[in-house]
């Protein structure tokens, strides 16, 4: 045993950011401690709030599908070597797409339409990306500059389209008109009950299983085909990539094509299953959270399925904390979302050498005494 | 003895009074929605946000209070306030319209007051505001204290709500000097732009560039930025929604008022007594909804020469005789 530095897989997926979320909550409470507020009542709040009822499972679900799909399309870049910071203006244009679908075509059978609202949302979200990708690729452009500015270019288009074309006339809001009932998705209260089950009415809706099905596929794709390997080849190494006959500009292109596809899935589950309508804002900062969820999830879809559930479960149990402590804003929430990023992603290696630490010695007496 | 049963029997009387009291103001349960931009905006939702408290400080009544901080959170603030027994619900600005129709019809028991939209529904009050008329005094204002015939207007996003208050400046701007010149811009196509006072200022003082020396916001908290320039500048603002001639005495023209606060606080009271209506209310000048503010901040820079042709105008607006546009979608 002379190598007590590496920790055991199990310790590092699932201990070391269950200490740092432990260690944030802990953070948080003293916070909220300063506030004038009962941390134990804060947190009991919080976690009541997100897991409490089958309203709240659903809100922490509905946000959850939101981050699955930015986080996957960070993950993928990730695997790349490319750090896409774009995922907000991905899946702004990505919903634009699944809402063009919705409104020209919301008098289809959803059957015919679902198909392509996701085309529909994948084509727009990789076309987003797909310039930011050809610059780097080509021109050497550094992907995190380029998406940074194409979020902002997407915002200005969005606000543009919504304010001067798509609006519905003759009001204030600048939105589109709702999409006709057809193109819904069905929520997943009205599923259940299809199957005799009893659940509250929340916005969840087959968007997650979608979600959950691209999680899927991300992972057959990253490490099953040989797309994927050449993706990870040059990810870790381009100048291998290149001597083993990869292409890193193609794979460049090509992952950030995936990537904006995979955030343009944000539109199906906040467009066509929550809002019925294109309004401004949709995405709300899930594009960035993203990000987040794909370092905490350590880039694995599985890891990021569960790291989105914890940040849907810290945004829905973080408003209702706002709702019933009046004392405690919802700027507050934003510090205890940042404390959770901060320990299991920047923090994690403060963590994790007294825990490799531990474990070793633990390990080592073990061993002695049998 | 015969002291001490009449006062025991005053104190049940008062006990009762007030249980009965208690009781009432327990049944009656207000909340309020804001937007995007948060109760401490300094302008928009900071003016409803004034009218709820001083409701709490008139009744003793708690209003419950929710900033939402995504779009889905609207309809479900809203609708967990209604379950929770909420007797009426203010939502604060148009993005929220979509929301209070959904939970309008799924609580027809509750009322809801929207303010700057229109909700067309038997349990909503939809209470709009005529900014053109205000910003057309503004307007008027600029093109009066302006020397140079160039005045600017800088919005925060380029919505039709903004493109409305635009159309009135330079409405106003134009009837009093023909051929003033109004620079416009807008600080971004994010809702960040309502809270950017360093672009404001880097918007003015472009537009002071070019030879404007004042410059009229409708931007939110980018506004204080907007106001922060023209002041370290030496030329003149004009504040929006809420009275902000106290942040710059004497380098603030005037604000153009929009009355958020009354409306709120109106709603909350008329909720209160039994006297709330459905329907579509317009406050415009005749009605005090908006006016341009006077007060002694900006004495010294809004002359009475100034303010006489204003109020000329300002009747002429309230009896009919003068018309400002209105930005109309398509």
């Amino acid at each position: 045993m002379s190598t007590p530095k590496q920790l055991p897989r199990w310790a590092d997926l699932i201990l070391l950011p269950l200490v740092g979320l432990a260690a944030a909550l802990l953070l948080s409470c003293g916070v909220i401690a300063l506030l004038g507020e009962s941390p134990w009542q804060a947190m009991r709040l919080m976690v009541d709030g997100a897991f409490g009822s089958q309203e709240s499972i659903g809100y922490s679900l509905f946000y959850a599908t939101n981050f699955i799909f930015t986080g996957l399309a960070v993950a993928v870049a990730f695997h790349a070597g490319l750090f896409n910071i774009g995922g907000e203006g991905q899946a702004y244009i990505g919903g634009l797409g699944a809402g063009l679908v919705c409104l020209w075509l919301g008098h289809w059978p959803f059957w015919a339409v679902l198909p392509l609202a996701v085309m529909g949302a994948a084509g727009f979200g990789a076309a987003w990306a797909f310039l930011p990708g050809l610059l780097q690729a080509k021109r050497g452009s550094h992907i995190v500059i380029t998406t940074i500015m194409f979020n902002f270019i997407a915002s200005a288009l969005m606000t543009y389209l919504l304010v001067n074309v798509l609006i519905k006339p003759g009001q204030q809001s600048p939105e589109t008109r709702e999409f006709g009932s057809n193109s819904w998705m069905p929520f997943a209260h009205e599923i259940l009950a299809r199957v005799g089950l009893d659940f509250t009415a929340t916005p969840l809706n087959l968007a997650f299983v979608l979600a959950l099905g691209a999680a899927g596929l991300v992972w057959v794709f990253i490490w099953h085909t040989r797309w994927g390997y050449a993706l990870r080849v040059v990810g870790q190494s381009p100048e291998a990539a290149v001597y083993a006959g990869i292409s890193p500009s193609r794979i460049t292109i090509m992952a950030m094509l995936l990537s904006g596809a995979l955030a343009g899935g944000l539109g199906l589950n906040e467009l066509m299953g929550s809002q019925h309508r294109i309004l401004i804002d949709f995405p709300g900062g899930a594009g960035f959270v993203g990000i987040a969820v794909a370092l905490m999830g350590r880039n694995h879809p599985v890891g990021i399925v569960f790291s989105a559930i914890l940040f849907g479960a810290l945004y829905q149990g973080g408003s209702q904390l706002t709702f019933d402590m009046p004392r405690v804003n919802r700027d507050m929430v934003v510090v205890i979302q940042g404390l959770v990023i901060l320990s299991c992603g920047a923090l994690e290696n403060m963590f994790r050498q007294p825990l490799t630490a531990l474990l070793g010695r633990r390990r080592k007496s073990g061993e002695g005494r049998s | 003895m015969i002291i001490s049963s009449r006062f025991s029997s005053w104190l049940i009387a008062v006990l009762v009074v007030t249980t009965a009291l208690a009781a009432g103001a327990k049944d009656f349960s207000p909340a309020i929605v804001y937007d995007f931009g948060g109760k401490f905006d300094r302008s928009f939702n900071q003016s409803a946000s004034e009218g709820a408290a001083r409701f709490t400080t008139e009744t003793g009544t708690a209003v419950r209070e929710f900033e939402i901080t995504n779009a889905a959170q609207r309809e479900q603030a809203m609708q967990q306030m209604a379950r929770r027994g909420a007797t009426i619900i203010v939502a604060i600005g148009f993005t929220q319209a979509s929301a209070v129709e959904k939970v309008a019809k799924q609580f027809p028991n509750v009322m809801f007051t929207i303010v700057d939209a229109v909700v067309d529904l038997p349990n909503v009050q939809s209470v709009n505001f005529r900014e053109q008329e205000s910003s057309f005094l503004c307007g008027m204002a600029a093109a009066l204290a302006s020397k140079t015939g160039k005045v600017g207007f800088i919005g925060g996003m380029d919505i039709p709500l903004i493109r409305k208050f635009a159309l009135g400046y330079v409405e106003g701007a134009k009837f009093v000097n023909p051929s003033a010149e109004v620079f416009q811009n807008m600080t971004g196509s994010t809702p960040a732009a309502w809270g950017d006072p360093t672009k404001g200022a880097e918007l003015a003082k472009s537009q002071f560039g070019r030879g404007a020396d004042v410059v009229f916001h409708a931007a939110g908290a980018t506004g204080i930025g907007v106001m922060q320039a023209a002041k370290d500048s030496g030329r003149l603002s004009i504040g929006c929604d809420s009275n902000q001639d106290y942040l710059h005495p004497g380098s603030v023209l005037t604000s153009a008022v929009k009355r958020v606060d009354v409306a709120t606080y109106k709603a909350f009271l008329d909720a209160k007594n039994g006297t709330w209506k459905p329907g579509q209310i317009v406050l415009g000048l005749a009605e005090q909804g908006v006016d341009y503010s006077y007060d002694e901040f900006n004495r010294a820079v809004l002359t009475p020469e100034m303010k006489q042709k204003i109020d000329a105008a300002k009747a002429d607006i309230i009896s009919g005789k003068l018309k400002v546009s209105e930005y109309k979608v398509q």
